[in-house]
């Protein structure tokens, strides 16, 4: 069984965001990038363990962007996938990226196609959805157990207000979230082998540019915080009855 | 040409997600000068009447016991189906679970652009629509242009008060065709979250929500009592949940869930820059800590400095005093 993930390059969880460019760019200046947490943490990890416990015989990471991501994906490596796809892109959404990794997977013959439950950049969680369209597989999303026998996966994964145990029978694609593995940190032989994995630079395919962004804007802070003393809740009950006015 | 809007029934309930989406797609209907059709699925005479209320003119009303598994290669069918009838333009959907692995995948199949989790109403730009979003997990918002021809908008959930008037749809049954579609997908086991009749959480408009200052699970009862005061529904931090204080479903915050209501109390929560990811798009918040240098009071409306556990009393009883003047 081959897995494939696909991973984001996302600014760090700390970043203090700004943009370029009268507002339309991310800046990118002094940026730490990473893999995006959820694919790292949730849908490689996993695909890790089921590679150990002899279910996968390979974990391909693919990712759609430019050569300044290669960083990224080497990081994937050092955790342990076994090679690498880079579609050689930038493209302005979920639609864009989802396109080019079904593309590629289509003829290449996955089994299991796992993400993330959003990326930390855009907050879509429209990739792995888009991916299955494009294919016309079966999508399970917020998956947080997953297990393979021959070729069925059992799934638990949340719905609303509650949680399901599924089976399918594979192809399918998987948006993971927390409780499928625990995030792990690189041993020095991955790190020391992730730099010779085979990373292979795919051209893209042509793609409908369907959305553009207009315009970036950061979120106003609060105003400020308004301190009450500790013996005065009458004082809190009633500002937030009749100042903000939410209860 | 038309706006259609997909809606769903929860718990013997129309969601209020869904609700939102309709008012939603009534606002973009004005927009472009349209009409709003709602498709829901297994829905009775009072759910089809609160759909109207919401400002739907019509409603494609499904029945079909196969969409009862919720997978969503066929609800994205049935829907597909409902916007080539209805030569839908522009189709909309709260951005909840359903909507999160359906509206992408209905994109996809449309080759339609798709914004997910718009915070505000769209403006026009030409025959394109402009709309907003949030990114960087609520640092900041984006605008972006859909320019396709068919456009697909998921809503956050709490953007907007669900408004209901006199508005009463037309309802037609509509019958889909699954035949061509081959779902995988079997269920063996469901279990709902024990959330008593507290609202589920992304839905709360009223949240109380505790951390690890509270020191142990035995103590949570005075959270309890306090969001039950309010109507509010509870929430807790992330190590409170990998402790197994309080049940997973309640962990809000960046690898938990994401909520965005009218009032967050946070007791004993320091405001990690992962839990703020998960609540910062809440109107007000309230921070009790007796740490006076948690990061937390930078992101809050109004702060307590001091001990947990003889403020939430205070408080407690407060609100009783307040609730009690309102009857």
């Amino acid at each position: 069984m081959k897995i494939l993930v696909a991973i984001s390059n996302v600014p760090d969880t700390t970043t203090k965001i700004a943009f370029s460019d009268n507002d339309t760019k991310f800046n990118t200046a002094g940026v730490q990038f990473i893999i995006n947490p959820y694919d790292e943490w949730f849908a490689l990890v996993r695909a890790l363990e089921l590679k150990e416990a002899a279910k996968a015989e390979k974990v391909t990471l693919i990712h759609v962007g430019l050569a300044d991501s290669e960083a990224t994906i080497r990081k994937g490596f050092a955790l342990g996938a076994d090679d690498g796809i880079r579609i050689d892109a930038e493209g302005p959404d979920a639609y864009f990226v989802a396109e080019q990794v079904a593309a590629y997977a289509k003829t290449n013959g996955y089994d299991l196609i796992m993400v993330g439950k959003e990326t930390i950049s855009y907050n879509g969680s429209s990739v792995g959805a888009m991916i299955s369209g494009f294919m016309d597989l079966p999508f399970v999303s917020l998956a947080t157990k997953l297990d393979i026998n021959s070729n069925v996966a059992t799934l638990e994964h949340d719905i609303d207000g509650g949680t399901q145990v599924v089976e399918c029978e594979l192809s399918m694609v998987i948006s993971c979230a927390k409780g499928m593995a625990e995030q792990r940190i690189p041993n020095m032989k991955g790190i020391m082998g992730a730099r010779t994995k085979p990373l292979t630079v795919v051209p893209a395919t042509n793609s409908d540019k369907l959305t553009s962004i207009k315009s970036f804007n950061l979120s106003a802070g609060r105003v400020a915080c308004k301190m009450i003393d500790e013996n005065n809740m009458d004082e809190l009950v009633n500002l937030l009855h009749t100042e903000a006015k939410v209860i | 040409m038309s706006v259609l809007v997909y809606t769903e029934i929860n718990k013997g309930k129309v969601k209020k997600a869904s609700l939102e989406a309709v008012n939603y797609g009534a606002k973009v209907a004005g927009l472009i000068g349209s009409s709003v059709t709602a498709i829901v699925v297994n829905a009775d005479a009072a759910q089809l009447e609160e759909i109207g209320k919401a400002g739907a003119k019509k409603i494609l009303s499904v029945k079909n016991d196969a969409l009862k598994v919720a997978d969503s290669m066929l609800i994205c069918a049935a829907v597909e189906q409902a916007a080539k009838a209805e030569g839908a333009k522009v189709i909309v959907f709260a951005f909840d679970i359903t909507g999160k692995s359906v509206a992408p995948r209905l994109a996809a199949k449309l080759k339609a652009g798709l914004v997910a989790g718009a915070v505000d109403y769209p403006t026009a730009n030409g025959a394109a629509l402009d709309v907003k979003k949030n990114v960087f997990s609520g640092k900041a918002t984006a605008v972006y242009t859909i320019h396709s021809d068919v456009k697909v908008i998921s809503v956050l959930p709490n953007s907007n008060p669900v408004q209901l008037g006199s508005n009463a749809a037309v309802v037609s049954d509509f019958n889909i065709d699954l035949g061509s579609v081959k779902s995988k997908i079997i269920i063996k086991e469901q279990k709902a979250n024990s959330v008593g009749n507290m609202i589920p959480l992304p839905e709360a408009e009223l949240v109380v929500s505790a951390g690890r200052g509270l020191k142990g699970p035995e103590n949570w009862g005075m959270v309890e009592e306090l969001a039950k005061t309010l109507n509010a529904t509870t929430a807790c931090s992330r190590p409170v949940a990998d402790m197994h204080w309080r049940p997973h479903h309640e962990h809000v915050g960046q690898t938990g869930i994401a909520i965005r209501p009218n009032l967050y109390i946070a007791i004993g929560i320091s405001g990690a820059i992962q839990h703020l990811a998960g609540v910062n798009g809440s109107k007000t918040i309230v921070v009790i800590n007796n740490d006076k240098e948690a990061p937390f009071f930078k992101s809050a409306d109004y702060g307590v400095i001091g001990d947990a556990f003889t403020i939430v009393p205070k408080l407690l009883e407060a609100v009783k005093k307040l609730k009690a003047n309102q009857n």
